[in-house]
C-alpha cells in the first residue's frame, strides 16, 4: 500500500483508442483540489487570510452537519463516519497547524493546508500496518473538502492542466473533453463509457491512447500514480513493475515504428486489387486536425462536426467566426471535398452557450437538424457560413439526424433562404454545393428511397445509427455489449440505403465508427459504400486493407452473409474468409 | 504537578481507527488541561485524532490514559470506560 513497494495491479476495460502511454494519473474529479495556487501573504494580511481558512472549516462543518440532518433515517446509524469527519476538521495536527503555518511562513491558506496534509500522508505511510489505509483517505477526504470551499471549486476545471498526464475520471462529458489543452494528455482511462462513447471518439481524434469501460478505476488508482495504459488491448495497469515498463516501452516503441511505416504508404490512393478506388477521408472536430487528415493520407473531409464552435462558450459564433474556421479547412483541403455537418448539438454534446433547459432524454430530444430547424436563424447563421466558405474550394453540406422528408424540404428551404440573404448583401458565395443527409436514423433507412430523390448523397452515421435501431446507448456498459456493426439487423439497414442510393445515383458514403475500423472493410466494400470517412488516425490501416481485398469478392461475400441471421456466424464468416489477410494487414499489439 | 494515569487495553476489533479516536478526542477536547494517551513509551495529545491514530493500535494494545490534573478525573473514567467498552462496536 506504501509508496516503497507498491503492487502492481492490472485491470481490463475496453480498447477505446489504440496506443501506448506510460504517466502519472490525474485525477479529474478531484480537480480544483489537486492543483492549487501558492502566493504569500504580508504580514498585516495574514490574520485575514487565517480567517478566510477558519471559514471555509466552518463551511465544511455546516456542510457535513447538513448532510447529516438531511440522512434519511436508515442511514443515521451511518453517520458516524460524517461525526469523525467533523472532529477531524478540527484536528489540532490540522487545523492548528495549519494556521500556525500561514501565520509563521504567510503563504496562502490551500498552500498550507496541502502542506500540513502532505506531512500527515507522509507520517502515515511509514506505519506498516494496514488497518491504517483507511486514516490516510480520511485525512485527505476532510482536507479536500476544506480544499474546495478555499478555491470555491465546485466545477471541474480540466482546462488547468500544465502537466503531462494520464486523466483518470468517471466519465469525460463532450463538454469537459472540450476544455482539455489537447497537447497536455498522455491517454485517458475512464469508468464508464463503451467502444463508441465519445470519450473514446475524442481520443481517437486526438491519437491518444484510452480504455474505457474500467468501473472502478478511480477507486483503485491514487492521483500521481504511475500508469501504463495499453488503448490497442484494453489494459491499465496501476503502479507498474519495471520489467512492466520495460514491455510497455517496447511495444510502444513498435506501434510507432508500425504507424510510420503505414503512413508512409497512405499517401497513395487505395485501390482493390481489381481496380475499384475508394476514396478514404477523415473525421474532423477542429480546423487544426485538417493537418493530421492529410498527414495520414486523407482524401478529403468526410464529416466536419462543427459543434466545437458552438461549445465551451458562453455566446453563439457569428457568421464570420464560423467563416474564417470553415474556410481555413476548405482552402487546406482545395480541390478534396470538405463534407461540412452542420450543427448537431443538444444530443450528447450539451451546448454550452444554452444549456439551460435540460432534457430527460437527449438523444431522442431537440437536437441536430430539429434544433436547427426550431432556431431558423441560428441555423441560417451557419449555412451563410458554409456557403460563403464554398468559394474557396469543394464544400458538402449534411444535414444531420434526418428522419423524415419533411425535415430535408425545410432545410433546404432555408438553405436557399441563407443563399438569397446572401445575395442581396452582395457578399460572394457559392450555391452550386452537393447537399446531403445524415442516414442515422432508422426512419430514414425505411425511407431510403423517397429521401435519395431529394438529395445528392447518403452519408451513414453507424453509431447513431446502431444505437438507434437496437435502443441502446453506446456509453451504458450495461447494454455495450448489443452495439454490434456486424448484427443481420444492421447489415440489413446498410445494404437498404446503399441499394436504394445505387437505384437513384446518388452517392452513398459512410462515416461512423464502422468506417475506420479495418475489420469491417470487407464488409463495407462488399455493400457497395464508395467513400469511408474516418478518426485520420485510422486511415492508413484502412487503406492498407483496402488494397489487399477483391472488391468482386466482397460483393459476393456480403451477399452471402445477408443470409445469416446470427451475429455470431457472420463475425466467424468474417474470420474464416478475411482473418489471415486482416491479421496480416492490421498491427496487433 | 500530580500526574494521574489509567491502563486500558482496546478490545474493539477495528482498533483505535478514525472513529474511535475521534470520540477519544471529542472527550479529551472538553478538558482543562492536556490528556496524554501512551503506548509503549510514545506520548500523543488525546485531542487529536490525527495524533491518536499515529500510536497505530489494534485490537489487544494496551495504552495508558494520563492526565495532568486532578479536575479532569472524571473524563478520565469516562475515556477509559468508552475504551472498555469497545465504543459500543463489537
Amino acid at each position: 500500500m506504501f509508496a516503497d513497494h507498491l503492487e502492481e495491479i492490472r485491470i481490463n476495460g475496453i480498447k477505446a483508442s489504440p496506443g501506448i502511454c506510460i504517466g502519472k494519473a490525474y485525477m479529474v474529479d478531484q480537480e480544483g483540489v489537486d492543483i492549487v495556487e501558492r502566493y504569500y501573504i504580508d504580514k498585516q494580511h495574514r490574520s485575514k487570510e487565517v480567517k478566510r481558512f477558519k471559514a471555509a472549516v466552518r463551511k465544511a462543518i455546516d456542510e457535513l452537519n447538513e448532510i447529516i440532518t438531511n440522512a434519511p433515517e436508515e442511514f443515521q446509524q451511518h453517520t458516524g463516519i460524517i461525526e469523525t469527519h467533523m472532529v477531524l476538521l478540527k484536528d489540532k495536527m490540522l487545523y492548528d497547524k495549519t494556521i500556525q503555518l500561514i501565520e509563521a511562513e504567510g503563504i496562502n491558506a490551500e498552500w498550507a493546508l496541502k502542506r500540513i496534509v502532505a506531512g500527515l500522508k507522509s507520517m502515515f505511510r511509514n506505519i506498516s500496518d494496514t488497518y491504517l489505509r483507511e486514516r490516510t483517505a480520511d485525512i485527505e477526504q476532510v482536507s479536500d473538502r476544506i480544499m474546495r470551499n478555499l478555491v470555491g471549486a465546485d466545477k471541474v476545471n480540466i482546462g488547468a492542466i500544465d502537466k503531462r498526464v494520464i486523466l483518470v475520471a468517471r466519465d469525460l462529458s463532450p463538454a469537459e473533453t472540450s476544455q482539455i489543452q489537447l497537447e497536455r494528455i498522455k491517454g485517458f482511462i475512464t469508468d464508464r463509457g463503451g467502444q463508441a462513447s465519445h470519450t473514446g471518439i475524442i481520443a481517437r481524434t486526438l491519437e491518444i491512447p484510452a480504455v474505457v469501460g474500467l468501473r472502478n478505476a478511480t477507486r483503485l488508482i491514487n492521483n500521481e500514480d504511475l500508469l501504463a495504459v495499453d488503448g490497442t488491448n484494453g489494459v491499465v495497469v496501476i503502479h507498474p513493475s519495471d520489467n512492466t515498463l520495460v514491455e510497455f516501452e517496447e511495444r510502444q516503441q513498435r506501434y510507432e515504428d508500425y504507424l510510420t511505416l503505414i503512413t508512409r504508404e497512405s499517401h497513395h490512393r487505395a485501390e482493390t486489387p481489381d481496380g475499384h478506388y475508394v476514396p478514404v477521408m477523415g473525421n474532423i472536430e477542429l480546423s487544426e486536425e485538417v493537418v493530421s487528415v492529410r498527414d495520414h493520407g486523407g482524401e478529403g473531409i468526410g464529416l466536419y462536426r462543427t459543434e466545437f464552435q458552438y461549445l465551451s462558450r458562453s455566446e453563439f459564433p457569428t457568421e464570420d467566426e464560423l467563416f474564417d474556421k470553415y474556410r481555413e479547412v476548405v482552402e487546406v483541403m482545395a480541390p478534396l471535398p470538405v463534407s461540412i455537418r452542420t450543427l448537431d448539438i443538444n444530443g450528447d454534446k450539451a451546448i454550452g452557450a444554452n444549456g439551460n433547459d435540460e432534457e430527460p432524454n437527449p438523444a431522442l430530444g431537440l437536437r441536430a437538424i430539429r434544433y436547427c430547424l426550431k432556431n431558423p436563424e441560428l441555423f441560417k447563421t451557419q449555412l451563410k457560413a458554409i456557403l460563403r466558405a464554398a468559394v474557396y474550394g469543394n464544400v458538402r453540406i449534411i444535414f444531420p439526424l434526418i428522419s423524415n422528408t419533411q425535415e430535408v424540404e425545410d432545410a433546404q428551404k432555408l438553405l436557399q433562404e441563407a443563399a438569397d440573404e446572401l445575395d442581396r448583401t452582395g457578399v460572394p458565395y457559392n450555391g452550386d454545393i452537393e447537399a446531403g443527409i445524415m442516414v442515422e436514423v432508422p426512419s430514414a433507412v425505411i425511407l431510403a428511397e423517397e429521401l435519395a430523390k431529394m438529395v445528392d448523397f447518403f452519408s451513414i452515421g453507424t453509431n447513431d445509427l446502431i444505437q438507434y435501431a437496437f435502443a441502446i446507448d453506446r456509453g451504458n456498459q450495461n447494454v455495450a455489449h448489443m452495439y454490434q456493426p456486424l448484427h443481420p439487423a444492421i447489415m440489413r439497414l446498410l445494404k437498404q440505403v446503399a441499394d436504394a442510393a445505387r437505384n437513384n445515383h446518388i452517392g452513398v458514403y459512410m462515416c461512423g465508427e464502422m468506417a475506420g475500423d479495418p475489420y469491417f472493410v470487407p464488409v463495407l466494400l462488399g455493400l457497395g459504400i464508395q467513400e469511408l470517412s474516418m478518426n485520420p488516425l485510422s486511415i492508413p490501416a484502412v487503406k492498407r486493407v483496402i488494397r489487399a481485398i477483391e472488391a468482386d469478392e466482397a460483393k459476393k461475400f456480403v451477399n452471402q452473409a445477408l443470409q445469416e441471421t446470427d451475429v455470431k456466424r457472420i463475425t466467424a464468416m468474417v474470420e474464416e474468409s478475411y482473418g489471415s489477410i486482416l491479421a496480416k494487414q492490421i498491427y496487433k499489439a | 504537578m500530580k500526574q494521574l494515569a489509567r491502563d486500558v487495553v482496546i478490545i474493539n476489533k477495528l482498533g483505535l481507527h478514525a472513529r474511535s479516536a475521534a470520540k477519544i478526542a471529542a472527550m479529551a477536547g472538553e478538558a482543562h488541561h492536556p490528556i496524554w494517551l501512551e503506548k509503549d513509551g510514545q506520548r500523543v495529545d488525546a485531542a487529536s485524532v490525527i495524533e491518536i491514530l499515529t500510536l497505530m493500535c489494534p485490537q489487544g494494545t494496551q495504552v495508558t490514559v494520563v492526565i495532568d490534573h486532578p479536575d479532569d478525573t472524571g473524563i478520565l473514567n469516562a475515556i477509559v470506560k468508552e475504551i472498555e467498552s469497545g465504543f459500543g462496536e463489537i
